[in-house]
């Protein structure tokens, strides 16, 4: 049985067009026809088809005219002409825009099933090779977690008590912290595993932008929609969905992701198909949520939803005996990208690596260790060779709240940086999106 | 199963099996079966370009002769059925409604060069049959070649299917069927 999959028959006589819908229905699928070329376009925005039909010859809108209109639309639908009039010239034609087979009217049965049959396969196995190869290209990318201290060491236990559940995960930390990379581990130790983990950075997406991002649309659905392209929810099928800095999302966005998260369905921007979505969430925040609600930002339904598990990542300083291990990794790490023999750290700037602050966290820590690898000469990595001046290291006192000290090292850098946000947050080892947040939260200007 | 279901050889069409068919038909579905003779209009069904007919239109005529609403109809044939877009079909049923159609002009081995074989045509029609209901109880095609709703594109697959419904087939047919689909094959 043909349980979910969706054929759209487009035949300009009823005659045909109605049997075939009856053989197909007959086969257990979901069958939707139209007589032109035109209707079946807009059939096409009622969701993917995974094989359309396509006759030949049609008053108006031709096969061949409509099958790349369908191709534009959804390139992944498996096309098969239909046709009374068996000529080689159409048929190469259909075949070398995309068509999967092409039939002659009318058709063997037994021929008609092995077409369809064979285009069902095809098309799982293209599906299947994409999912492969997504996670292949995420079994590359994840760092390991570094780090042996007790507060560490907490964390990965929490994470390994988590990834067997199914429950909705917030991590919560400053920025630069390694949030992700906890995301990454739950779902690489959960049973969705062999499934993606699909990333979503709610903070540094415009909010017109966002909506699409997570629920996908429709061609057509806004200006400059011009593919149907599915969202970041509807990817995270059988995995884990992770949406970085929640606290971020707007108002109207939560409404809906609350919505999804209760009843795991949704429908793309412009789209009138219910999609269902079997994901884990994991969130991640350096906002302090509760607040959020407190000013009214942030609602409380969809906090209770996410909340159900708390992993709060330690920030850098609050873990110094992961400094020496950490650094060791990153001086490896550049050392190897960049075909240069490992360094040493010499006894000075060891000492400024264990006293600075980090208000940047591993993410700082780890641009100041490649900053060094490139500008550093000799054998030794020295204090001179790391972006921490001098003045900026000796800065702080001990009176100083950890809210001044990062005030003023924003307002430092942005000024050496001649007020460039990137350049600024990549010395300070944050997103342009943490980067905006900080200095509107600190009220700091920028200047021309 | 419950309920009664009409076998209606259509415009005397008589062949000496006919009790036996509906007495095997009656075992297999665990239905009441009474044969009847339906006088249909066949001419107007014929497809002289084709040398066939119309199965669709044939199927239509079959459900006007339903004679009574709470029973099932399967008309039985031995012209030769098409569907505009297929080469032929063995039959024709309303998925999920009261009526069908089987035709056994495809299922005599004399069709394919090979001797008459009375046991053999009795057999295959009765899986038809079967299979056809398994329709207007709104079962779709089974993948489970020994199932009676596995599709039957070759009159071979017809032997290699049992009379039965697997059990996941048994198990569709214990909820409510579909009403007011099409007409499936």
């Amino acid at each position: 049985m043909k349980d979910g999959k969706r054929i759209l028959i487009v035949d300009d006589e009823p005659s045909v067009r109605n049997s075939l819908r009856d053989w197909f229905l007959a086969d257990g699928f979901t069958v939707e026809t139209a007589e032109d070329g035109h209707e079946a376009l807009k059939s096409m925005n009622s969701g993917p088809f995974d094989i359309v039909v396509v006759d030949l010859k049609m008053p108006g809108m031709d096969g061949i005219t409509l099958e790349k209109r369908v191709r534009e639309i959804d390139p992944n639908a498996a096309i098969i002409i239909l046709t009374a009039f068996a000529s080689v010239e159409t048929a190469v034609e259909a075949l070398k825009l995309g068509a999967f087979d092409y039939v002659t009217k009318p058709v063997d049965p037994d021929e008609l099933s092995n077409t369809i049959r064979n285009a069902l396969r095809q098309k799982e196995l293209q599906e299947e090779n994409i999912r492969l190869k997504t996670k292949v290209s995420e079994m590359v990318l994840p760092s390991p977690i570094i780090g042996d201290g007790p507060r560490m060491r907490h964390v990965l236990e929490m994470v390994e008590t988590v990834a067997g559940t199914d429950a909705s995960v917030v991590i919560r930390g400053e920025s630069g912290t390694g949030k992700e990379l906890i995301a990454r581990a739950i779902h690489s130790q959960s049973e969705r595993r062999f499934f993606p983990i699909v990333a979503v950075n709610c903070g540094s997406i415009p909010e017109t932008l966002l909506e699409s991002e997570l629920f996908g649309h429709e061609k057509g659905a806004f200006t400059g929609a011009q593919y149907r392209r599915k969202g970041k929810i509807e990817l995270a099928h059988g995995g884990t969905l992770f949406l970085d800095e929640i606290g971020d999302i707007p108002p109207k966005m939560q409404i809906d992701l609350l919505r999804v998260l209760e009843t795991h369905r949704f429908h793309r921007l412009g789209g009138n198909q219910e999609i269902t979505s079997d994901f884990r969430l994991v969130c991640a925040t350096n906002r302090d949520l509760e607040e959020l609600i407190a000013e009214g930002t942030f609602r409380e339904d969809l906090y209770y939803r996410i909340n159900v598990f708390v992993i709060e990542v330690p920030p850098l300083r609050s873990r110094k005996e992961d400094i020496p291990a950490l650094t060791r990794y990153f001086i490896e790490k550049f050392a190897r990208a960049m075909g240069k023999p490992v360094r040493e750290m010499s006894a000075e700037a060891e000492e400024l690596i264990l006293s600075y602050p980090w208000p940047g966290n591993v993410r700082e820590l780890e641009n100041a260790i490649e900053r060094a690898m490139v500008i550093g000469r000799g054998e030794f990595i020295e204090p001179t060779d790391l972006p921490l001046g001098v003045e900026r290291r000796n800065a702080a006192t001990a009176e100083q709240s950890l809210e001044t000290i990062e005030r003023d090292h924003i307002v430092r850098v942005l000024r050496e940086e001649d007020g460039n946000i990137t350049r600024t947050a990549r010395v300070l080892g944050i997103d342009r999106g943490t980067l905006y947040n900080k200095l509107r939260r600190y009220e700091i200007e920028r200047e021309p | 199963m419950t309920g009664a279901l009409h076998l209606g050889f259509v415009n005397g069409y008589s062949p000496r099996w006919a009790g036996r068919l509906g007495a095997e038909v009656e075992s297999a579905l665990s239905m009441r079966v009474t044969p009847i003779e339906l006088d249909l209009d066949i001419d107007a069904y014929y497809a002289s370009d084709r040398g066939q007919f119309n199965s669709t239109m044939m199927l239509a005529g079959v459900l006007r002769r339903l004679p009574d609403p709470a029973t099932r109809i399967v008309g039985i044939t031995h012209v030769d059925l098409f569907i505009p877009v297929l080469t032929f079909v063995f039959g024709q049923a309303q998925l999920g409604g009261v009526a069908a159609l089987v035709s056994t002009y495809r299922l005599r081995r004399e069709f394919y060069g090979l001797p008459a074989d009375e046991p053999n045509l009795v057999d295959r029609t009765v899986k038809e049959v079967v299979h056809e209901v398994g329709h207007t109880l709104g079962l779709v095609h089974c993948p489970d070649y020994s199932c009676v709703m596995h599709a039957a594109t070759y009159v071979e697959d017809v032997d290699l299917k049992s009379r039965r419904f697997c059990r996941e087939c048994q198990g569709l047919l214990s909820e409510p069927a579909p009403v007011g689909r099409a007409n499936p094959y």
